[in-house]
């Protein structure tokens, strides 16, 4: 087994002519792929458990591909299903790790600083998924070069979805440096310079905003589809991403803990915590507002809501859903106002999976879903996801969930690791907190 | 997170534990890449079925004539190959000055979904889902809500109390279709008719979620029909046969239409509800419908000024 210390004690013990930056870098990536792949037993079955359930997904759809998307329960009158529904909700994931760069950089909040690259990894992990639920929904991904600005036809600004493309791509560049430069220069034992990070850092809270918005614009922009022709869409998927994001947060900082055996990160529960506290009462605000200005309208433009919430003549598929997700969120948000909750894992943790669920479920399928039911000409075709699209929809939870395990653990190993300050002399890390992010 | 404590490399413990660590390893990344293989087998079977040539073809408006005549001479070869049918495609350009419009004449529509199967036959749809790029409503007398209408209505036509609306695309004057497509595989012609590169579209149907009138049709498999029942008389942008898993749409028949000849539905019309001409042409008939008639166009309200108008004789 490799001893992640032994090259950087070797170099520090051998004579002092240093590496050329570039073979220090090559060793840095070598150094996390061989922590992608060392690990105790715990790890190896988790990975092996998330990798079997990945290969489901690509077998179904590999299938998908050769046998056209015929293997789905999509049709000409619902054209956009679980895959886009995924997509949207992930997207929010993604953006709602900027919960944690807000208070960390904008507030000084020390303890989250510490500890935001957690949330800057999730970014990343979120949007490779959201990536992936597009190119699964793809009729032609062999045609995805078309897409490319000079080799192909790229309709910007015209098309919604060359924006996207540019704001999920750019999200995913700016958080792969910062995370990836942070890493570095602690693997090398170098303080980082801010104004090599701290731009990005503050591009990345606008930008994160950014990719929310642009998703919810894909859909609010569309005339025919009344359900969707909003202004509070985006600040719907706004808030609703303040929720699930932090949510995920919490229960991962605990994960982390448990798995390091260290303590830290209390402080940036609480904060997570009076943050959800807010937005999933905005959320739901917001939720209700829709809902008034539906029923209190009337009107076949309200054939969507009726859809989702009621059913219609005699179609329901979505009920149970929905109503799921309302409870869930609803309580959800009371569990929230428990006086310090964070002292209450159970409480915390029951909170956080009620608040993600009904998220999922809201930003999810019962967005996209009803935009399509009744149709444009007021057909009504039911969908329920076939056995295709929940293996594939599985397959990308379970990658999204190995980038993301194997992005913790090679960041737990830099930061922990003995390293090297900028005076070549060896020191150890931090251990009071996880320390995770630069010294500021 | 190795809490290995450093040994020797000549220890021979270490050397044990380590060569069985690595067989173990060696077995389970054997497996892992024999699993990845099996999983992703499928997709082996789909590559014979996409040529190179096909795969770099580019879009449709930055090819040569030249360029465009070897696309269709494979596209040609190709139809002989997987469906077994002789065919002809052409690539009629938009006529000089022609704009086409339609009317349909909702006094005298039956009902008798005749214009639907004539689509059905002449744009090569898929046989086995039916498929046509026209949907007819028995709409309530009293009502022009389609949440009171019906397509799937089964009974002798027309039914005294009901009449008849057929649906297809309305040819926009600003399609949303066109805006929202992601790679430009979707444009309107000189002659107004919204076409799309079925060799382009990456299928994301997003203009699918976009058109207000329910026009659009993706291929959710790769379309079944006999070599018997191909029509041989196919164009490249309208009714060629359809790949796989890309987006298609009613195309004003222009490969019949651009020579001079009536849209399928038309043709096949026992009322003679529909008209079609050049809306450029004074003298059309489709020009006195408009003048003389009163027209109404589906969904004015949302601003896409359709090129298909409905009227009421009395």
């Amino acid at each position: 087994m490799s001893n992640p210390d032994t090259p950087i004690a070797s170099a520090s013990e051998s004579s002092p002519k240093p590496l050329p930056e570039w073979r220090q870098y090559v060793r840095f990536v070598g150094s996390a792929i061989s922590q992608s792949i060392e690990g105790g037993w715990k790890f190896y079955v988790w990975m092996t458990l998330l990798t079997a359930i990945f290969l489901v997904g690509a077998n179904a759809w590999a299938v998908q591909e050769r046998d056209g998307m015929a293997v789905t329960a999509m049709s000409d009158h619902v054209s956009w299903g679980l895959y886009i529904a995924n997509f949207t909700f992930i997207v929010g994931l993604a953006a709602g790790g900027v919960m944690m760069v807000i208070p960390a950089y904008l507030y000084h909040d020390k303890d989250m600083h510490d500890i935001v690259i957690i949330g800057e990894l999730l970014a990343i992990a979120a949007i490779i998924m959201s990536i992936m639920f597009v190119v699964c929904d793809l009729g032609r991904p062999d045609r995805f070069w078309h897409m490319l600005p000079g080799l192909g036809k790229f309709n910007f600004p015209v098309s919604m979805l060359t924006w996207d493309v540019i704001v999920l791509n750019g999200y995913l560049l700016i958080n792969l440096h910062i995370c990836g430069y942070l890493l570095y220069k602690r693997f090398r034992g170098h303080a980082p310079r801010a104004k090599m990070y701290v731009p990005f850092v503050f591009l990345s809270i606008v930008w994160a905003i950014s990719i929310h918005t642009v998703t919810a614009f894909l859909y609010c922009g569309l005339g025919g589809r009344p359900f969707w022709n909003t202004a509070l869409l985006a600040p719907r998927f706004l808030a609703s991403a303040f929720v699930s994001g932090p949510a995920f947060l919490i229960v991962a900082i605990q994960i982390i803990r448990n798995q390091t055996g260290r303590m830290f990160g209390e402080g940036a529960i609480v904060t997570l915590v009076s943050i959800i506290r807010i937005t999933i009462l905005i959320s739901l605000l917001m939720v209700a507002s829709e809902v008034f200005v539906e029923f209190y309208t009337g009107g076949s433009h309200t054939g969507a809501a009726r859809y989702l919430y009621f059913g219609l003549d005699g179609h329901n598929e979505l009920v149970p859903w929905i109503w799921s997700s309302v409870v869930a969120t609803i309580l959800a948000g009371i569990l929230f106002l428990v006086k310090d909750v964070n002292r209450y894992p159970w409480v915390l943790n029951t909170a956080c999976l009620l608040a993600f669920a009904g998220l999922w479920i809201e930003k999810g399928m019962g967005m996209i879903i009803p935009a399509f039911i009744p149709s444009t000409l007021h057909e009504i075709v039911e969908y329920r996801p076939s056995l295709t699209e929940w293996k594939v929809t599985a397959g990308i939870w379970a990658l999204g969930f190995m980038i993301y395990t194997l992005l913790i653990k090679i960041t737990v190993n830099v930061y922990s690791s003995k390293q090297r300050n900028s005076k070549g002399q060896r020191t150890i890390a931090s251990t009071d907190a996880l320390a995770m992010a630069e010294e500021s | 997170m190795s809490e290995h404590p450093q040994t020797s490399p000549n220890s021979p413990v270490h050397d044990d534990g380590a060569t069985r660590r690595n067989v173990l390893k060696g077995i389970g990344a054997t497996l892992g890449i024999a699993a990845y293989a099996k999983a992703l087998a499928p997709l082996t079977e789909l590559t014979q079925e996409t040529s190179m040539d096909e795969f770099l073809q580019k879009h449709y408006r930055e090819m040569s004539k030249e360029e465009i005549a070897t696309v269709i001479e494979r596209l040609e070869a190709e139809t002989k190959e997987k469906y077994g049918a002789d065919v002809t495609i052409s690539d009629p350009e938009p006529l000089d000055g022609v704009k086409f419009g339609y009317a349909l004449n909702l006094s005298i529509c039956n009902g008798c979904r005749k214009c639907a199967e004539a689509c059905h036959l002449e744009n090569n749809h898929d046989r086995p889902s039916h498929q046509s790029y026209i949907r007819v409503f028995e709409m309530s007398k009293g009502s022009m809500d389609f949440e009171k209408g019906n397509a799937h209505y089964d009974h002798p036509v027309p039914h005294p109390d009901k009449y008849y609306m057929p649906v297809q695309c309305q040819q926009c004057e600003h399609p949303p279709c066109v805006d929202v497509c992601p790679v430009e595989a979707t444009w309107k012609e000189k002659d107004g008719i919204v076409v799309v590169d079925y060799n382009w579209c990456i299928g994301c149907r997003y203009c699918e979620a976009a058109c207000p009138y329910h026009a659009r049709r993706f291929n959710w498999q790769k379309p079944e029909i006999a070599a018997e029942e191909i029509n041989p008389d196919q164009s490249y942008l309208s009714n060629r046969i359809r790949p796989q898993g890309v987006m298609e749409k009613c195309t004003f028949c222009l490969h019949r239409t651009r020579k001079g000849r009536l849209p399928a539905c038309l043709e096949a019309c026992p009322t003679g509800a529909r008209v079609f001409g050049d809306l450029n042409d004074p003298n059309s008939e489709i020009r006195w419908v408009l003048e003389n008639k009163r027209v109404f166009v589906l969904k004015e309200e949302l601003g896409l000024k359709p090129q298909f108008f409905y009227f009421f004789d009395e």
